[in-house]
């Protein structure tokens, strides 16, 4: 028999973009396919397997070693929980706003996961979901030393969505000359904006990568998510269920992982230009009020 | 086993090509090189912040240390003082690991005080931070409020604290940050309008010399002024051996560092080791204040001797008068021996100052001159003491300079002798010259932290070490027809 190699995932993209909602939902399209999942939550607020285990919030690795007041006597059982088709579902937590740092907290439950043999040989997959905003090295972890080689960006046509995608593909960038991370594709989850779909094939091409699928807007997503439930398990039938199955299948299908080639900032405003999201000014009115 | 397979080397470049480099390390191109670099640090000529915070937090009386951060960092101050003094150094440390990392060390710091109050009984607790708690930015104030609040350590215990990360600035950065916190805490609310207690306040600065304090004080006896050491760590670090251990040795009495904000006058003899707490002091004390280079040979010692005649207004006693003219007949004694001849000298500002002062007094050169971490106007005014004096002609100042840079600078532009703290050792063996320990840490000789080299038995002291070291080498190495009873 060959070896099974294990696919570990790394989903990146601005706050708020819909991250923890798309990972969960692909990761019931995947186990759906008969897949063996772990999810691994890298965010303070501990929202990334809500879906999954139906449970307003799961018991963090941080929140027991704050009980325990150290991680040496965590037990993998105390923080590892199965959901939906028996996906393993973990997540990191940390302190609370303003003291300590999130960032270390993720590291250490990382390495905790690591130490106490959470990845296990029968897993197809791993999926990181992270905090929007790679701040600092401890929410790089995930694609540091050989972890997760392969990185999705959630991003919709929103100006901001795509400034941060190109950000975290620079961050990519920095990783893949020390190691195997490749960035895998674009999700484009859909805010309904003008050309969204070309607009983000577009910079999808010029980061030399795919938009891997499109998700489009649709509020089925919300009527599940307040069930605590990924739409693959609330409403099977959904034509938006059908969407995150096919993201799911893309991705076990998807060969194509490169090193990114991010954008300059002007370059990127041409693009916006291009498909107008932004609107050309004279470099004169830049800092100027609205009527002056 | 034969002593060829017993001694294996750790790595598999051939012999011939660790020769090749050998000799490649000691050229022109190879310092080119070293010099280029940016980057990396060889072999720092200085510590960090809370080993500087560390030395002052020990010099007063009743006084435990408190580190807010990693049992390691905590070790090694204490074993650097332990192996320079040959004393102990108690200090705590709260020892915050992964957790603490991660939620902040405020659980470390509430239970570290709880328990060392309760164990140790200190009158003042001072708390200073190593990188860990910096980097992650832990609220000392918030937490040493909350930690008083529940009661943890009594209100009225003194608690100054400082921020030291080790990332920034160096030992005596740490120093004085953490003395001026000290004074801030024990001087609040005491100072009284009108009121003067006649006494000096003399800042002996980051000086691992205990000789050299306890030689302050005996100036100011001499000369009967009466004054407060901030802070004074000679008995702390050198209180004898009579059979009994004791926690809390020596150090300024608290009460006179809350009384030191209406002294008569104060005087720093460490300009860079005490920037910001002269600042402090020169806002909020009353009395004159100045601040004078360290007394290293007869010109600088003077200075100070007629600073505090004319402070207090004073005569200069006949005893510091006689021991002046000893320290110049020594001079003169010696001179033949240290004139010309050219040194390397590294260490601390302050010190540095002091001894390119000593070597050009002596007519010796100072050739090669280096400060690690430090600002442009300390490289100005070494520039331009070196201009004072002939002797200084051709020399040079580096700053922002390791002890590797040192070497490259030994081996090309040879000198015949080093001044520096034990990290010089090395570079100093491979150029094959003594090395003259004077600075923190010497940690291979014995009773050197003993021994003043600052006032005129000081420069009387550090003639005695360099004029007989090449005394001894020139015997030991010179031909026999040379080999002179006399010299």
């Amino acid at each position: 028999m060959a070896e099974k190699k294990m696919r570990q995932i790394a989903i990146y993209g601005k706050g708020g973009i819909g991250k923890s909602t798309t990972t969960q939902n692909t990761v019931a399209g995947l186990a759906s396919l008969g897949k063996k999942v772990m999810i691994v939550g890298c965010d303070p607020k501990a929202d990334s397997t809500r879906l999954i285990l139906h449970a307003k919030a799961q018991e963090t690795v941080m929140d027991k070693v704050r009980e325990l007041g150290t991680v040496e006597d965590l037990e993998l059982e105390d923080v590892l929980k199965y959901g939906y088709s028996g996906v393993k579902c973990v997540e990191s937590g940390g302190p609370e706003p303003g003291v300590g740092c999130a960032g270390r907290g993720v590291i250490t439950a990382i390495n905790f996961l690591e130490e106490e043999g959470a990845y296990t040989e029968d897993l197809d997959f791993v999926f990181y979901d992270v905090l929007g905003d790679v701040v600092c090295g401890g929410f790089a972890m995930p694609i540091r030393e050989n972890k997760a080689e392969e990185i999705y960006i959630v991003v919709s046509g929103e100006m901001m969505a795509m400034y941060a995608a190109n950000n975290i593909a620079k961050g990519i960038l920095k990783y893949s000359s020390s190691g195997n991370v490749r960035l895998a594709g674009l999700i484009c989850n859909s805010r309904n904006t003008d050309r969204e779909a070309d607009l983000i094939t577009a910079l999808a091409t010029r980061l030399g990568t795919q938009m891997i699928h499109f998700v489009p807007r649709d509020n089925q997503v919300q009527r599940a998510e307040l069930r605590r439930m990924t739409v693959i398990e609330y409403s099977p039938e959904h034509p938006q269920a059908n969407e995150y199955r096919e993201l799911a299948r893309k991705i076990f299908e998807n060969k194509m992982f490169v090193v990114p080639t991010p954008l300059e900032m002007d370059e990127l405003e041409e693009l916006l230009l291009e498909f107008g999201i932004m609107e050309l000014d004279d470099e004169e009115n830049v800092g100027k009020v609205e009527n002056a | 086993m034969s002593a060829e397979t017993a001694v294996k080397f750790v790595t598999p470049t051939p012999e011939k090509e660790i020769e090749r480099v050998k000799k490649w390390i000691n050229t022109e191109d190879y310092k080119e090189k070293n010099f280029a670099r940016t980057s990396l640090v060889i072999n720092p000529a200085h510590a960090c912040q809370p080993l500087g915070a560390q030395m002052v937090a020990t010099a007063f009386e009743g006084s435990l240390p408190f580190v807010h951060g990693s049992q390691g960092c905590a070790s090694y101050f204490r074993s650097t003082f332990n192996r320079h003094y040959r004393e102990p150094a108690a200090a705590t440390c709260d020892a915050m690991t992964e957790d603490g990392a991660v939620f902040g060390g405020q659980n470390n710091l509430f239970e570290g005080l709880e328990n060392a109050y309760a164990l140790y009984k200190p009158k003042m607790m001072p708390v200073y931070t190593t990188c860990m708690p910096e980097v992650i930015g832990d609220d000392l104030t918030a937490f040493i409020r909350n930690a008083k609040q529940k009661g943890l350590i009594p209100e009225d215990l003194p608690t100054p604290y400082a921020n030291t990360p080790s990332f920034n600035g160096t030992h005596i950065h740490g120093y004085d940050v953490m003395l001026k916190s000290i004074l801030q805490d024990l001087t609040e609310g005491q100072s009284v309008e009108g009121k003067c207690t006649g006494k000096l306040n003399i800042i002996p600065g980051f000086d691992g010399n205990v000789g050299n304090l306890r030689e302050y004080k005996r100036i100011c006896d001499l000369m009967e002024i009466p004054y407060t050491m901030l802070a004074d760590t000679s008995d702390v670090f050198d209180s004898g051996c009579d059979g009994e251990y004791k926690l809390y040795a020596g150090g300024t009495k608290l009460e006179d560092a809350a009384e030191s904000i209406n002294g008569k006058a104060t005087v720093s003899l460490q300009k860079y080791a005490s920037t910001q707490t002269m600042k402090w002091i020169e806002s909020e004390f009353t009395g004159q204040k100045a601040v004078l280079p360290m007394p290293f040979g007869v010109k600088k010692t003077d200075e100070l001797i007629l600073k505090l005649a004319e402070l207090f207004d004073k005569p200069v006693p006949e005893q510091l008068k006689k021991e002046r003219a000893l320290a110049v007949d020594a001079m003169t004694d010696a001179h033949q021996y240290l004139h010309g001849k050219k040194f390397a000298v590294f260490g601390d500002p302050d010190y540095v100052i002091g001894i390119v002062s000593f070597l050009l007094e002596m007519g010796a050169r100072p050739w090669h001159v280096l400060v690690s971490r430090a600002t442009k106007k300390i490289k100005k005014e070494l520039d331009a003491l070196l201009e004072t004096s002939v002797y200084g002609e051709g020399c040079t100042a580096y700053i922002n300079k390791d002890l590797w840079h040192m070497r490259s600078l030994l081996v090309t532009d040879p000198v015949d002798g080093m001044i520096g703290d034990t990290h010089g050792k090395w570079a100093a063996r491979d150029a094959g010259i003594p090395l003259f320990r004077i600075g923190f840490p010497i940690i291979d000789r014995v009773n050197l932290h003993r021994t003043p080299v600052i006032g005129y038995q000081g420069a009387i002291n550090m003639l005695t070490m360099i004029a007989n070291k090449f005394l001894d080498i020139k015997d030991e190495t010179c031909e026999d027809q040379w080999f002179e009873m006399m010299r």
